[in-house]
């Protein structure tokens, strides 16, 4: 079962290793990860996503908390949440290609943010399933580079994680 | 007005202000700033070891004999490297010790400088915590944490990574001890869930085979006493793991003795056939449970421990507590007192009579002192067995007792008959050979007066035989028994029953010191024995008035072919073990 993490973490030299180390030593699975501080600098926020059964997502949780520097942790995906992935995408575009690449991005709702003679780089947010179908829909030839930030998560409503 | 310290002198002045006494240490490049601070102060006492890993297991044995942290103060690059075993080795053993590692001054880091090792990073999967000092004004913040995180909550290992410039004699800065610490990310529990707390009692109250089942948590939580009323109150049967002898008094009749691969018979029949199990301070490690698909088919769970990790992390709990173990038992004695007043038959006296019977059968028919521990050796040689027991009466059972791993250290839990806790001193989880004779001089520091013994084998022994140096500068009076059996004994057990005895690499017969010879040339007192008429005559004279303040080292030459039993079978239940070589084959039990 795919499980989608946040982790509210001391912002301090270190502690990312330590989130990272412990998924490497106990044998758990990272499949994507996004990192960056919060508006209070002195803490970052993980979404971390993994796979496991309830017993395994239990045992992560609780050695996560364990560590020192780890404030909180909440398993979005037992309630109701948003996630979004960011994706830029380098496609080939040369002569017919180029519009329906062009329309295909449209299609998406993504935008292409840099366009070069032969190619397009097309910026497309949303969900990991998403993004795995915009370059499904792109033929496997014609895709030059692909970047993925990792999913980032939010509860929905009023539930907030913070201090 | 505060005082103006360098950085070196601000740690060791902070560790002063935390009440450190001792501190074990080698000095190098890197920590000669923090050498000279120590040259220049007369309070803590530091002392000069071997090899740094040995100066690990002495603030380790220091720290689980008193319940205090213990200190060690090492270089960097293969200082802090020689020090990761014994971290580790505090680490899976939960006790708390501060680690002080050199390291190249901050502006070098990275530039693989000499003797540079990112301390910090491989030290990171066996510590509970670890800083690196980036500006010596961290200094007195840092080691204030770093001793609250070792013994607080589930205690561990801390390494505080120091690089050289942060030392500087020549920076000054105000110093102010810290007189609290509050971190916003870490909060042990300090009391149990009282829901939870009624859900146990009601368990206990109402089980018919119970079993309480107690760990290292028990001695490191001081929870001994909590843990004894409760158990007496209640009248159930009490078995200790490796970590927990001594939670129970050893010779009372209500102990099962040690549970699990070389666990007592009756102990390991009795945890696969409850229909109760209370788990205290205990991680249903892999060598207590054996399969833990074959585990107590019957048994309802419930389980204390101070870290919620611990907690269904092998078996599932039906009833989980988190709490410090101490406030938890007797919360629950309190409440089992009142219900008991209330109705004195809330309890199944019936059924805890019949249970008892049980257990009386099982500890008839296979206990300890049934069977072959009486005879001599097969070839008319010392057994172990008869040297812990010797051991045993000599110290009438109040000596700390330490021990390296290996069939000697399943001997001597098996026959030192605990009854206090933090007496008896091993490296459990880890299983290191080396932390024996180490690890005793660290309880020595800690207990000048006190009868300290080292039942050691000749293999673990020689890991960290030149402490015997150490032990002369600090003429510290230990008692090492090795039980010699010329062999790996315990690979060698293994290889007999699981490898058609092809003994590959497990001894060196022809190869071993004179060991007497060796002890003598350090300055310290040596006896070898061969034969059980001498054993309890050189006992007495080792534990006596004679060398109270001698280091004595017995040699006691031991039949090699004995081996530990029971031992469980490999893959199979609680109750499946092996209890005693039959014709030259291991006989396994059928059940009863």
């Amino acid at each position: 079962m795919r499980r989608l993490l946040a982790i509210l973490l001391e912002n301090e030299a270190g502690a990312l290793s330590r989130v990272i180390g412990l998924f490497a030593q106990r044998n758990y699975n990272i499949e994507t990860l996004s990192v960056a501080p919060t508006e209070d600098p002195t803490l970052s926020r993980l979404t971390l996503s993994t796979e496991g059964d309830e017993n395994r997502i239990e045992q992560i949780t609780k050695h996560l908390n364990r560590l020192i520097e780890v404030v909180k942790v909440v398993d979005l995906t037992d309630g109701d949440h948003i996630e979004r992935e960011l994706m830029m995408i380098k496609v080939r575009a040369t002569g017919e290609t180029r519009d329906e690449v062009k329309r295909a991005s449209e299609i998406f709702r993504g935008q292409i943010i840099d366009v070069a003679r032969d190619a397009y780089t097309i910026q497309l947010t949303g969900t990991s399933d998403k993004l795995d179908a915009f370059i499904r829909a792109m033929d496997e030839a014609d895709i030059l580079e692909v970047v993925r930030s990792g999913v980032s998560g939010v509860g929905r409503g009023e539930k907030i994680l913070s201090l | 007005m505060s005082e103006r310290l360098s950085g070196g002198e601000m740690l060791i002045r902070a560790l002063q202000d935390e009440g450190v006494e001792h501190v074990f240490g080698y000095p190098g490049g890197a920590v000669l700033h923090i050498y000279d601070a120590i040259f220049k102060q007369q309070r803590i006492e530091h002392i000069l070891v071997r090899h740094e890993q040995a100066a690990t297991h002495m603030a380790d044995g220091y720290a689980r004999s008193t319940g205090k942290p213990g200190v060690v103060l090492v270089t960097s690059g293969p200082g802090a490297t020689n020090a990761v075993t014994g971290i580790a080795t505090a680490y899976m053993d939960s006790t708390p010790i501060v680690v002080i590692s050199g390291q190249v001054p901050n502006e070098v880091i990275g530039t693989d400088a000499f003797q540079e090792t990112d301390m910090v990073g491989v030290s990171r999967p066996v510590v509970k915590h670890s800083y690196l000092v980036r500006d010596a004004s961290e200094l007195p913040q840092v080691v204030k944490e770093a001793f609250y995180i070792a013994r607080s909550g589930r205690p561990g290992p801390v390494v505080i990574d120091v690089p050289k410039d942060t030392t500087d004699p020549n920076m000054l800065f105000d110093y102010e001890y810290p007189a609290s610490v509050s971190l916003r990310s870490y909060a042990p529990a300090t009391r149990g869930h009282s829901g939870q707390v009624k859900k146990a009692v009601n368990a206990l109250l109402g089980a018919k085979r119970p079993v309480i089942y107690t760990g290292g948590g028990v001695i490191q939580g001081d929870a001994a006493a909590p843990l004894t009323q409760l158990a007496r109150r209640l009248g159930f049967p009490v078995t200790n793991t490796l970590m927990g002898l001594g939670g129970f008094p050893g010779d009372d009749d209500q102990f099962l003795g040690m549970l699990g691969m070389h666990g007592t018979f009756e102990a390991n029949m009795a945890m696969h056939h409850a229909d109760l199990i209370f788990a205290v301070g205990a991680r249903f490690d892999d060598r207590v449970t054996n399969n833990p698909g074959k585990f107590a088919p019957d048994a309802k769970i419930v389980h204390l421990d101070i870290d919620p990790a611990s907690i269904s992390k092998i078996i599932n709990a039906d009833i989980p507590i988190v709490g410090p173990a101490a406030v938890v038992l007797a919360e629950i004695d309190a409440v089992v007192e009142r219900r008991l007043e209330a109705d004195p038959d809330r309890l199944d006296r019936d059924a805890l009579a019949a249970w008892w019977t049980r257990i009386r059968e099982w500890r008839d028919a296979h206990g300890l002192d049934h069977d072959q521990r009486h005879r001599c050796g097969l070839n008319g040689t010392l057994l172990p067995q008869q040297v812990v027991q010797a051991v045993y009466r000599a110290t009438e059972g109040q000596a700390f007792v330490t021990s390296d791993v290996g069939q000697h250290q399943m001997f001597a839990a098996q026959y030192y008959k605990f009854d206090a806790p933090r007496r008896w001193i091993n490296s459990g989880g880890l299983g290191t050979m080396g932390f024996g004779l180490p690890a005793a001089m660290g309880v020595q520091f800690a207990h000048p007066a006190a009868a300290v013994a080292c039942i050691t084998g000749e293999g673990s022994f020689m890991m960290n035989m030149q402490e015997l140096s150490t032990c002369m500068q600090y003429a510290l009076p230990i008692k090492i028994i090795n039980l010699n059996n010329q062999a790996l004994g315990m690979v060698k057990q293994w290889q007999d029953m699981q490898y058609g005895g092809r003994h590959s690499h497990s001894t060196y017969r022809d190869a071993l010191p004179d060991f007497k010879a060796l002890t003598e040339s350090f300055g310290h007192v040596a006896y070898r024995i061969d034969t059980l008429a001498e054993l309890d005559d050189v006992m007495a004279d080792v534990f006596g008035p004679k060398h109270t303040d001698d280091l004595v080292f017995v040699d006691a030459h031991i039949d090699p072919e004995e081996h530990v039993y029971p031992m469980a079978v490999k893959g199979g239940a609680m109750n499946d073990m092996v209890l005693e070589r039959v014709d030259g084959r291991d006989d396994i039990r059928e059940d009863l």
